[in-house]
């Protein structure tokens, strides 16, 4: 099984039924996976703030959420993060693009890049870097932890992680 | 007419269902004027109503209003697009446009000058948009809700305040009580 079908079997198997995402390449073969999967109700969202708004709505209306971004989103964020999800005590996990990590074409990515595990810190936020392969098998505990915690919590997955299929 | 008088008029119609109340005077308004726990309070996160609301008008059956600025929508224009292509008929969004940020001191928005958000919210393919007097409200948002179709409705009323007291509940609370009756509401 390939990284993006280990994902998606995971956001499945832990009733993930609402996910948001403002797209990212190497995000690309999950977010075509997630509008394929009858169980996942797919809201792609203009600004990842937005899409925090719909997760914290789908949330309290039943449905666990998800959010699938890029890390240059936790700059527009802080603010949702903050005075929603964590004021409000909500879980949401962050499938994170952790663009501008070695490997990175973009120079601008890596400003980003440098300022994202800070910021996450700064906001208490669970934070699980992705790096390996075999890293993708932390994710059902993670997710679980997550939903238990009732936090939210980053999975950076950087381009390394990405680069290829699981043995 | 000012936006508590609305929100007064409004009672009746919102009673029943979930009410999604924007940031700031909106909230402290609808608290004042009739506290229960179908309301979900913003305290912080400004822009953010109308996609809490949508979120959990897609995730449930029972009617959902949210209650936004024109301030507020501004904010997060990219809304109007979410809304329009992501259909709840148990939607209603109601924008009430006195065309200023009545919470910070009554501040003029580009919707109180040259902006329509009617259009704007044609323009990204909202279908059911009514823009209608602040006296004509409550019929158009009820109307919105038994017609069980995804509804814009960008109420115009006058800009002005009334002094309210700040919410004194603690947000897990607002949350917890507004969660059980979602689940009240969808039994």
């Amino acid at each position: 099984m390939g990284i993006d079908d280990r994902i998606l079997a995971d956001l499945v198997k832990h009733r993930i039924e609402f996910v948001t995402t403002v797209p990212c390449k190497q995000l690309a073969g999950v977010i075509e996976g997630i509008d394929t999967t009858p169980s996942i109700l797919h809201v792609p969202s203009n600004k990842e703030d937005e899409g925090m708004g719909l997760c914290a709505g789908a949330w309290m209306g039943g449905k666990r959420p998800a959010i699938i971004m890029q890390n240059t989103a936790i700059g527009v964020t802080i603010n949702a993060l903050a005075t929603l999800t964590q004021f409000y005590r909500m879980p949401l996990p962050m499938l994170i693009s952790y663009r501008g990590e070695v490997g990175e074409p973009v120079a601008c990515q890596v400003e980003m890049a440098v300022h994202t595990k800070a910021l996450l810190a700064q906001l208490c936020i669970p934070t699980y870097h992705f790096h390996r392969q075999s890293d993708v098998e932390e994710l059902d505990g993670i997710l679980g932890h997550c939903f238990m915690a009732s936090k939210p919590v980053a999975v950076l997955m950087d381009a390394t992680f990405w680069k290829g299929e699981l043995q | 007419m000012i936006r508590s008088e609305v929100l007064k008029m409004m009672l009746p119609v919102l009673r029943d269902h979930l009410v999604v109340c924007n940031i700031g005077l909106p909230s402290q308004e609808m608290h004042m004027l009739e506290d229960r726990p179908g309301n979900f309070y913003m305290l912080g996160t400004m822009g953010l109503a109308s996609s809490i609301g949508l979120g959990l008008a897609l995730a449930q059956k029972a009617p959902v209003v949210a209650i936004d600025g024109d301030g507020s929508v501004l904010m997060n224009l990219g809304t109007f697009s979410t809304i329009a292509n992501n259909q709840a008929p148990n939607f209603v969004l109601l924008v009430i446009d006195n065309g200023s940020y009545g919470s910070t001191g009554d501040q003029t928005t580009y919707a109180g000058r040259k902006t329509s958000l009617t259009a704007v919210a044609q323009a990204c393919g909202c279908e059911n948009v009514v823009e209608c007097t602040a006296e004509e409200t409550p019929q158009v948002v009820a109307d919105a809700i038994k017609a069980q179709q995804m509804t814009v409705v960008i109420s115009k009323c006058e800009s002005g305040n009334v002094k309210v007291p700040v919410i004194p509940l603690d947000p897990v609370v607002i949350k917890d009580r507004f969660m059980k009756q979602v689940a009240a509401l969808n039994a």
